[in-house]
């Protein structure tokens, strides 16, 4: 059951993140947003703003002194009943603020470094593969759903050591945890139980049998000469599925959603391989699926506006990287853009920890697609369905492959 | 001229070594590490230009 919500009449005062204009096509409200505000307000949520701008974003992501990363997405919970375990916070470090969120963060990173992600382009080339075989036949591929909706889950599957034989039960905890966002608190605490069981098992199986895995890395890993407390380890895995899958997930149907009504773009690719790296990062800039959230640490004035203790802050990275102060002719989508600083992963110290991984995700899975169907299109429009939530991207893209 | 990496500004977005990777390299944690020292050639330095003008923490600079 999620809320019922009243819709907007203006996003500059009450806006809502989840109204179905927004969820359909943000972009020309955020544009509206630029020349009007630039910081929108909300009383929804117990209050929150949305700065429009880059460089509002930016201050913002970079401000750790004004803002606090405890809770990362908007919700209608109150910070104080939502008794944040300090100084962790519930999935470290995305949830952390200096200085322990130095530490975990610097725990993790090693793991998700290019050194340590660039050896699974195989692996992930090969599953894209058999993903491909799976739907092959037909004229019509089911995009997201069948395929890009199950690249994500079973790379984050294979490095956290569960077995393959869990892959369609990790699939369902993957959409528990992602879907959940929007239930009430107790409701969101009820269906996390089971997940809470799985992740004790794998933990112990782990302990019982260790091996090169990120669960294992988990266990083993120390601060200040210590293992890591259990809601550390099990707050990280979490941190692991929520980031790492619905967000790649969707950078990889807006692609193929682009591509599929773009055919020059398409062939560009096709023709020019080279050319997808910098694709890639215009991809990323034009489709960035993650906005994150804030909570305002004090009574302030910020940006031109008063802001209250506990009040959110919804940071849009996807609006900053349409800022045509920042890029240059900004509402287009130019698939050879050389000079791209567009901020998908977030700026400052909670720059996107999966951000190589996600890349190499992205251009495989791309790669894979062009290199079985060099031409496709969209098999319906009308049919192609979006997220909803602090994560953008298709959940429905029926392509005409044949 | 010299390509240099502001260590307090790298966040490891990892675009330099992407662009660069002749120029640039990373560490342990995925930050950015410069790999040539000294004065750049022509060439190096039009991929250090490009790679500052797309590090979204500014962290890349090309000096004298």
């Amino acid at each position: 059951m999620t809320i019922e919500k009243t819709p907007v009449t203006d996003f500059a005062t009450d806006f809502d993140h989840t109204d179905p204009a927004w969820v359909a096509d943000p972009y020309p409200i955020w544009e509206d947003l630029r020349a009007r505000c630039p910081v929108a307000h909300t009383e929804r949520y117990g209050g929150a703003w949305f700065p429009a701008t880059h460089a509002g974003v930016t201050q913002i992501a970079k401000d750790t002194e004004n803002f606090t990363s405890r809770t990362v997405i908007m919700n209608d919970g109150r910070p104080d009943e939502l008794a944040l375990p300090s100084p962790i916070g519930v999935a470290p470090p995305i949830t952390s603020d200096p200085p322990f969120h130095q530490i975990a963060r610097k725990l993790i990173l090693p793991a998700f470094s290019p050194g340590a992600i660039n050896p699974l382009e195989p692996q992930v080339r090969a599953l894209c593969g058999t993903l491909l075989d799976r739907v092959a036949g037909g004229d019509v591929v089911e995009a997201s759903w069948d395929y890009a909706r199950l690249i994500p889950p079973s790379v984050i599957r294979q490095m956290l050591g569960f077995p393959e034989a869990d892959t369609n039960v990790f699939i369902d905890i993957v959409h528990t945890v992602t879907e959940s966002v929007d239930l009430p608190m107790d409701e969101r605490i009820a269906a996390f139980a089971p997940i809470e069981e799985y992740f004790v098992r794998q933990i112990e199986d782990h302990q019982a049998n260790p091996r090169d895995d990120l669960t294992t890395f988990l266990l083993n890993a120390e601060i200040d000469g210590e293992k890591l407390a259990v809601e550390h380890v099990f707050g990280t895995m979490i941190l692991i599925l929520v980031a790492g899958i619905d967000t790649t997930w969707s950078a990889i149907g807006s692609s193929l959603w682009h591509l599929a009504r773009n055919p020059s773009d398409l062939e560009r690719l096709a023709s020019e391989p080279d050319l997808m790296p910098v694709a890639i990062e215009e991809f990323l800039r034009f489709y960035a699926p993650v906005t994150m959230a804030r909570l305002v640490k004090h009574d302030m004035e910020y940006l031109g506006v008063t802001m209250r203790e506990y009040d959110w802050i919804l940071l849009g990275f996807p609006a900053a990287n349409r800022d045509p102060a920042a890029f240059v002719d900004a509402d287009r989508f130019i698939i050879d853009r050389a000079e791209n600083r567009h901020v998908a992963f977030g700026l400052g110290i909670h720059r996107c920890a999966g951000s190589n991984l996600a890349r190499l995700e992205l251009r495989v899975a791309l790669e894979e697609f062009i290199a079985r169907y060099p031409r496709f299109t969209l098999a319906d429009p009308d049919q192609v369905t979006w997220s909803q939530g602090q994560i953008r991207g298709p959940r429905r893209l029926p392509i005409r492959v044949g | 001229m010299r390509v240099v990496i502001d260590a307090d500004l790298c966040q490891g977005q990892g675009r330099c070594f992407s662009i660069a990777p002749s120029l640039f390299g990373f560490d342990e944690l995925g930050n950015g590490v410069v790999l040539v020292t000294g004065e750049l050639t022509e060439g190096e330095l039009e991929l250090a230009r490009l790679a500052e003008a797309n590090c979204p923490e500014h962290a890349v600079g090309v000096i004298e």
